[in-house]
């Protein structure tokens, strides 16, 4: 049995008086993958973005209820930096920054304070392995992170992450920008990493839910309608409102 | 409600295949049993025919629900739908093939006397035709309560071939001159046996198609009982009576 990396009770959030989350209660494993579905709009990603408080910086956002990390309340007493150290997240865009592969990978733990050079190498080769893309980048790590593929920049920015060393990887949508091999490529790397990070993905590909996720949650008009283990969700749900979702016969 | 009609489309043209294909597979029972009664070659013949019309359909509706999996990717009740399909048309295909072995058998009687008047033979054969009858009426409804009816009913149809081997044991040790008929008989009876199993396949996938759970039927009317079915997987009829 895992252990809790969150425990998320009567979590709601507001955008001024729109209520986008209502009443979250749910908990999510440790070093599993967790999937967020819903049709858009429907607080998944706002949800996501509650776990290393994206969302303060949105103005008139109003949040109430707990975010247990390791049963430490991240919306009481919260270092936000190390937070966001701790959970790092990776967007449905690529977005290296416009520097070399290597400045892109120690940007991170340079900003945490890692001044030597060998060490910053080490980091480097380290993420990238881990993130599988050394062997296509190691000889051109000086050169420009633009010039790399949709699919390279994307393991690009998850070696980004990797860097400084996080807990829990968020990803929104990670490769609804990607052609299907790159996506295949994420989809095995979240294999992989899911034995040392716990990761929670936002995805509209069902099949891609199904494919790489231990849990599995639907949300819809900010509510949790059902969560629960990806092979039941996709099997038999127990919500119609799940059921007329992933069958496609949701409008 | 956002409709997919070309996938709608296609499972309801799926249903009405196994509908087709379900009322093939109880006409060949009836022309078994008639058949087998009258010792009516042509009719066995017939049967013979049919079987190889009634693969063909299994072949087409298999192509058809692979291609549905790999173009729509179902998920959920679709998926169970597809999925049970692909089970049914098996077993409708195995009773079909198990009409035409017996069929083959009433070809090789033909012209003789048979050892003793047929009753438990008929009775056995009306009631495993029942079952697949009643099978596909639930599949055809999704009627749970319909699929349970089925699956009660196998025990009634493994007594009775219980019943039918005893008997047949016992006039063969009484008289060898029984013995070619009667290992004949007994195939039958195994084959009618094989009839009503696949039967309740079918009754259990229904089940499965509507509720998502399969082990409850088997836990129902198998393991709870301690009997040992005979080899799910085997349909070889020697191997289980010798």
């Amino acid at each position: 049995m895992n252990m809790q990396k969150f425990e998320i009770e009567q979590l709601n959030l507001f955008y001024g008086d729109v209520q986008a989350l209502k009443n979250i209660n749910i908990n999510i494993a440790e070093l599993q993958v967790t999937a967020l579905i819903g049709p858009s709009g429907c607080g998944k990603s706002t949800f996501l973005k509650t776990l290393n408080r994206m969302n303060d910086l949105i103005p008139g956002v109003r949040i109430t209820g707990n975010v247990f990390m390791d049963n430490e309340n991240i919306y009481g007493q919260c270092d936000i930096v190390d937070l966001r150290k701790r959970v790092g997240m990776v967007f449905q865009k690529p977005n290296p920054f416009p520097m070399s592969v290597y400045d892109n990978i120690s940007y991170g733990p340079r900003i945490h304070g890692v001044r030597s050079r060998s060490r910053l190498d080490e980091i480097v080769e380290k993420s990238l392995r881990d993130a599988v893309l050394w062997d296509e980048v190691k000889d051109r790590l000086k050169k420009s992170a633009l010039g790399l593929s949709g699919g390279q920049q994307q393991r690009l920015c998850i070696a980004r992450v990797l860097a400084v060393n996080p807990e829990v990887v968020l990803m929104d949508e990670p490769t609804s920008a990607l052609d299907p091999i790159s996506t295949l490529k994420i989809e095995d790397l979240i294999d992989e990493l899911k034995q040392n990070y716990t990761i929670i993905i936002v995805t509209h590909n069902m099949q891609q839910a199904g494919r790489i996720s231990d849990r599995t949650a639907f949300f819809l008009q900010g509510e949790i309608v059902e969560f629960d283990l990806t092979e039941k969700i996709f099997s038999r749900p127990v919500d119609k409102r799940t059921e007329d979702y992933i069958t496609g016969r949701f409008g | 409600m956002v409709a997919r009609h070309s996938f709608d489309q296609g499972l309801d043209d799926l249903h009405l295949n196994l509908i087709e294909m379900g009322s093939m597979v109880e006409e060949s029972i009836d022309n078994t049993i008639l058949a087998l009664k009258n010792q009516d070659v042509e009719l066995a013949r017939k049967i013979f025919r049919n079987d190889d019309i009634i693969d063909d359909f299994e072949k087409r509706i298999e192509k058809k629900c692979i291609n549905l999996i790999a173009r729509q990717q179902p998920l959920a009740k679709d998926l169970r739908t597809i999925s049970t399909a692909l089970k049914i048309i098996t077993d409708m295909e195995r009773i079909a093939d198990h009409s035409a072995d017996i069929a083959e058998i009433t070809i090789r009687l033909s012209g003789q006397k048979f050892i003793k008047p047929l009753i438990d033979i008929p009775k056995m054969a009306e009631l495993a035709k029942l079952m697949v009858n009643k099978s596909i009426d639930a599949y055809v409804k999704q009627d749970i309560q319909l699929a349970e009816e089925v699956c009660a009913s196998d025990d009634e149809v493994d007594d009775l071939f219980n019943k039918i081997i005893i008997e047949l044991i016992d006039l063969m040790k009484n008289d060898p001159m029984c013995i070619e008929q009667g290992i004949e008989f007994m195939f039958i009876a195994k084959y009618l046996e094989r009839m009503a199993d696949h039967a309740t396949n079918i009754g259990e996938w229904v089940v499965f198609n509507v509720t998502g759970e399969h082990e409850r039927l088997a836990r129902l009317f198998h393991k709870e009982s301690g009997m040992d079915k005979h080899a799910e997987d085997s349909d070889d009829p020697a191997g289980t009576i010798l």
